[in-house]
């Protein structure tokens, strides 16, 4: 246990791609954390799919010790974040359990979305901010420039901004100076009952569930009984420990400190993050704030593209979800795809990050439906319904009305990309709150309908400023607002996986795309096969595929009937990968298909 | 199903040999630089013995000679085994014997010895009549030879026949109808027209894979197929078969035993065989490799690689595969005959309903037809049929 006023705890806050890890690099070397042979970059992004992506998802802790100038040891408790918004949970959880943090700016690309986002929480949270200028090794990093846009744009002092290269490591010993001279130590007492605050908890392979935790007062080791104050289960500490950044197991964590424990806690939903500690036998602590708890905003159907494969795919969501408490999933079926899962995250990329783990990690061909947002419809029985899953749409004349999430987003950008960034916000029907200049970028504020932004708006976004765009968001509430569900029918019959809802003036032109993508990838029918998009009873678009010209083998191959038998098998089998509608058969390839392009 | 013993047989002797190998064909023929056509004799002959010795007593009603490329064997083989054939069941006065034939292998004497032999229908794969599709479809042959190998057939057998291939690669409408039309000058009462299929495993395939040549699409390959069936009929040629054309009476009688689901026999590499026997149905085949069937034959005295009761489903499933490829359509008493099943008894009354209503299937007391419509989506039309059948 460390003397607390040696003890500093900050979290490495920052837009994408702005070097926090690298940074984390760097700060562990430096402190010898682990050896030049040890090391590799972004060394605390060790899940598969953040090294070969480029970015963190999961928030990683590592204590270090740090002699500084004045002759002293410090214990340094950091927390690596990651950038993306749809992970800003993880940033916030982070945050909770520090007293500062690093502002890392990327010192040619300055303040984006995020960094404003960051900021913002950190502020939240009464954090000591020491404003980071990071990659001054770039030809065209610009630091000064960006020290006066981080005081104009985010408004606080950055004066006292350190410059770095995180790749270099030049201005590194800069910072772990500015960090035990500027950043407060925590504070509390070591000889009073338990107080820790749950921060995150995980499974693994090894040690099974594994809680996080930052101590506020007392003291905490392996043998003491423990209790967590939400969920009043008691548990005996088996493991007490840090990362350095391995694994290491400590006598004890004391007061401001940071560090893990394990307790035989049989699964991961036993752990409410956020809930407080406290020892079994003196349970008379008052609880922490904890967090909010994280909702799912955005949700889409999983199918296995074999259906055999869904008890797989149950056990493997079964297996994510443990690592993963924002993830939520439920059983779902579908005329078109089969038996899957309807399952909820919290943004489009935490989707895809969840679907290539399970395609990844658990070897699963799945699809997606196209992501939806969670409505709540007032019925005209005076019944209120929360819906998930467009498909489950009553019928019209039973809706009273619907209301949808709308979102606030920050969007910066290049001056010369403004102009049709804000066609792309009125189109989606956005409206607009700020429009500012910083330099020669524009900072605009929205509000915008998140179903509008689930669909294909990130890649808009993108392609309009050849990627110079950042964004962020955070949700602001429902709106009603005049939405129709639109209903694809194949051959007359619903085709519930591509049904979607969208606002009653977008519905022709969505719905029409969708009856001339299908078209193309519906193969021809024995029988034409009527496409259409309709609002309850009314079709609003529709398109034809003509039924097929010519299918006859021409030759018989004399007596050998038995190669035709073989034909018709192998059709037979085929039949598994298709789905019926009345009398047509159309291959489930062609939805998924239908879906994938809906994603772009 | 404890049917009388059918005493009809029709007999198919397979020559898995040809000069060079087409890139569109994906038939059981071989190049081989030397052919030991004795040894090959006396092994065609044993294999004929054997299987005359299981199945004694039948009336042979058809004889085929296929290949490959049959009118490259030598005459003197084909008179041993149609006297090997006479001799175990005899051959009446009325059976059709063919014998296909490639034009570049058509010489007059030849044809003489084959026609004394007793060959009385010749088969002759034309291809085209016109010298660069020849070429394209690796043919060894000219337009000229094909006309000259017509001529000797015209001249030396009592019917003939020849096959062409159409909807080829780049082929209009209006070059194809002008093909056509010069090919009915050489026709007799019999002709077969495919179109060209693409199938896995030929040279065509990985060519067109990787699209040296382009097929034309489904709408050309329609409308050719539907101009043909008009022209034919309007000459008095009439479409009995999808590829098969005729006037009435001179239909190929040993295709039409496969077609009806007759019982036919098979020799040789790869041949198929389907016999009744004691109230079951059995199908088999023979060692398709030529050199493996040879010695097996040599050893055995067959080249039987399989053979196996038909379930009444698998025999079902088979009579509408063929029958209803027939203008005359699927024979419904001949299917309750051999598989007890009659047609509220197999059908999907849901799919038999629709196809009558959208005119591509017609039902009249004893027979399903397909309808012109029909014809054209034929592959559909049955795996829907049979789609789930128990
Ligand atoms: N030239 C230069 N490149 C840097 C520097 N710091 C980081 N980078 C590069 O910037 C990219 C992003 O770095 P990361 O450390 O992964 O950024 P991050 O902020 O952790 O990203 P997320 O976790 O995805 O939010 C990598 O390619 C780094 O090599 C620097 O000081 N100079
Ligand atoms: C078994 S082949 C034997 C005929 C003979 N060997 C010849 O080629 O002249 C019978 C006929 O099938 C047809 N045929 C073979 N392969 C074909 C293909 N891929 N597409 C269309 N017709 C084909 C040809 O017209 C050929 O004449
Ligand atoms: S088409 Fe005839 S000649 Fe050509 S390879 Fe096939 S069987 Fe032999
Ligand atoms: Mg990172």
């Amino acid at each position: 246990m460390s003397e607390i006023k040696k003890i500093r705890n900050f979290s490495i806050v920052a837009h994408i791609d702005h070097g926090k890890s690298t940074l984390s690099d760097r700060l562990i070397q430096a402190c010898g954390g682990l050896s030049d042979r040890e090391m590799r970059e972004q060394v605390l992004d060790s899940m598969e799919l953040e090294r070969e992506r480029g970015i963190t998802i999961k928030a990683q802790t590592v204590r270090l010790d740090y002699k500084a100038k004045d002759g002293n040891h410090y214990q340094l408790n950091f927390m690596d974040t990651p950038g993306h918004v749809d992970f800003s949970y993880e940033v916030s959880r982070s945050l909770a359990a520090c007293e500062g943090s690093l502002l890392v700016v990327d010192s040619s690309q300055g303040v984006e979305a995020q960094t404003l986002a960051n900021a913002y929480l950190a502020i939240e949270n009464n954090h000591e901010i020491i404003p980071v200028l990071n990659k001054i090794d770039l030809p065209s990093a610009e630091p000064e420039r960006i020290r006066t846009q981080i005081e104009d744009v985010v408004g606080i002092d950055a004066s006292d901004a350190i410059a770095v290269s995180a790749k270099t490591g030049e201005g590194i010993v800069d910072v772990l100076e500015a960090l035990v001279s500027r950043l407060p130590p925590p504070k509390g007492a070591a000889n009073v009952s338990l107080k820790a605050l749950l921060v995150d908890s995980w499974y693994d392979s090894y040690l099974g569930v594994v809680a996080l935790v930052r101590i506020v007062d007392g003291c905490l080791k392996p043998g003491m009984k423990l209790k967590m104050i939400a969920t009043g289960a008691i548990h005996e500490v088996d493991q007490v420990g840090v990362f350095r950044p391995k694994q290491d197991t400590v006598a004890e964590l004391g007061p401001g400190e940071i560090g893990f424990i394990t307790a035989s806690i049989k699964s991961v939903s036993d752990c409410k993050v956020g809930d407080t500690l406290t020892e079994a036998k003196n349970g008379a602590v008052e609880a922490l704030p904890g967090f909010k708890p994280t909702v799912p905003v955005v949700f889409c159907g999983l199918f296995p593209v074999d259906n055999a494969d869904y008890e797989d795919l149950r056990e493997s969501l079964g297996k994510l979800a443990l690592n993963d408490s924002s993830f939520h999933y439920e059983a779902e079926t579908s005329a078109a795809l089969g038996f899957g899962f309807r399952c909820g995250c919290l943004g489009l990329l935490h989707l895809e990050i969840v679907q290539e783990r399970l395609s990844r990690e658990f070897d699963l061909e799945l699809i997606t439906t196209a992501p939806s947002v969670v409505y709540r419809l007032h019925l005209m029985s005076g019944e209120e319904m929360t819906l998930h899953n467009p498909a489950d749409y009553p019928d019209q004349v039973q809706i009273k009305s619907v209301q949808e999430p709308w979102i606030k987003a920050t969007i910066i950008v290049p001056d010369e990309y403004l102009g049709p960034i804000l066609s792309l916000c009125t189109e989606r029907r956005g409206e607009q709150d700020q429009l500012t200049y910083v330099g020669n970028r524009a900072m605009a504020v929205y509000y915008l309908p998140l179903n509008e932004v689930v669909f294909d708006f990130y890649d808009r976004l993108k392609s309009i400023s050849r990627g110079y765009a950042s964004f962020d968001y955070e949700l602001v509430g429902y709106r009603e607002n005049d939405l129709v569900r639109v209903g694809i029918l194949v051959n007359g019959e619903p085709v519930d996986a591509l049904s979607m809802i969208v606002h009653r003036s977008s519905a022709e032109s969505r719905g029409r795309q969708i009856c001339e993508r299908l078209k193309e990838l519906i193969p021809r029918q024995l029988f034409k096969v009527p496409i259409q998009a309709a609002i309850g009873g009314k079709v609003i678009a529709r398109e034809t595929i003509s039924a097929m010209r010519k299918d006859v083998t021409a030759k018989c191959y004399g007596g050998d009937i038995t190669r035709k038998r073989k034909l018709l098998e192998k059709q037979k089998k085929g039949k598994k990968k298709m789905r019926e509608f009345g009398n047509v058969e159309i291959p489930q390839s062609a939805f998924i298909d239908a879906l994938k392009m809906s994603d772009r | 199903m404890t049917n009388k013993l059918n005493p009809y047989l029709s007999l198919y002797i397979h020559w898995p040999f040809c000069e060079t190998k087409c890139p569109y064909c994906d038939f059981n023929s071989h190049v081989r630089p030397e052919i030991d056509q004795e040894r090959w004799k006396r092994a065609l002959l044993s294999e004929l013995a054997t299987e005359s010795d299981l199945y004694p007593n039948r009336k042979i009603s058809s004889l085929f000679f296929g290949g490959g490329t049959p009118s490259l064997m030598e005459p003197d083989t084909i008179t041993a085994l149609l006297q090997a054939v006479d001799q175990h069941w005899g051959i009446g006065n009325n059976v059709e014997i063919t014998l296909e034939a490639n034009p570049n292998s058509v010489e007059k004497t030849r044809f003489k010895n084959f026609r004394s032999a007793g060959i009385n229908r010749l088969s002759i794969g034309a291809q085209s009549f016109d010298d660069k599709a020849l070429k394209f479809l690796g043919r060894t042959h000219t337009a000229r030879e094909v006309i000259a190998a017509l001529d000797i057939a015209r001249t030396t057998f009592p019917r003939y026949s020849f096959d062409l291939i159409y909807c080829r690669p780049e082929q209009s409408m209006d070059s194809w109808k002008e093909e056509l039309t010069f090919a009915l000058e050489f026709t007799n009462d019999h002709l077969s027209l495919y179109q060209l299929t693409i199938e896995r495993g030929t040279p065509f395939f990985s060519s067109h894979r990787d699209e040296e040549f382009r097929m034309p699409d489904e709408d050309t390959a329609a409308e050719q197929y539907e101009y043909t069936r008009d022209v034919l009929s309007c000459v008095g040629l009439f479409p009995y078969e999808v590829s098969n054309h005729a006037t009435p009476g001179e239909e190929c009688r040993h295709n039409l035993t496969y077609w009806r689901y007759g019982d036919y026999a098979g020799i040789g590499p790869g041949a198929h065989g389907r016999v009744s026997d004691s109230g079951n149905k059995l199908a088999y085949h023979r060692i398709s490799n030529p050199e493996n069937w040879l010695l097996q034959t040599e050893k055995m005295g067959t080249g039987l690689q399989k053979k196996n009761k038909l379930t009444p489903k698998e025999i079902l499933e088979e009579m509408v595969l063929m029958g209803l490829r027939l203008t005359e359509g699927l024979d419904l008493e001949e299917v309750k005959k051999q598989t007890g099943r009659s047609i509220e008894n197999w059908v999907n009354p849901d799919s038999l309903v629709l196809l009558i209503e959208e005119d591509l299937l017609i039902l009249t007391e004893n027979k399903l037809q397909a309808t012109q419509e029909g014809f054209l989506r034929l592959d559909s039309i049955t795996s829907m049929l049979l789609a789930n059948l128990a």
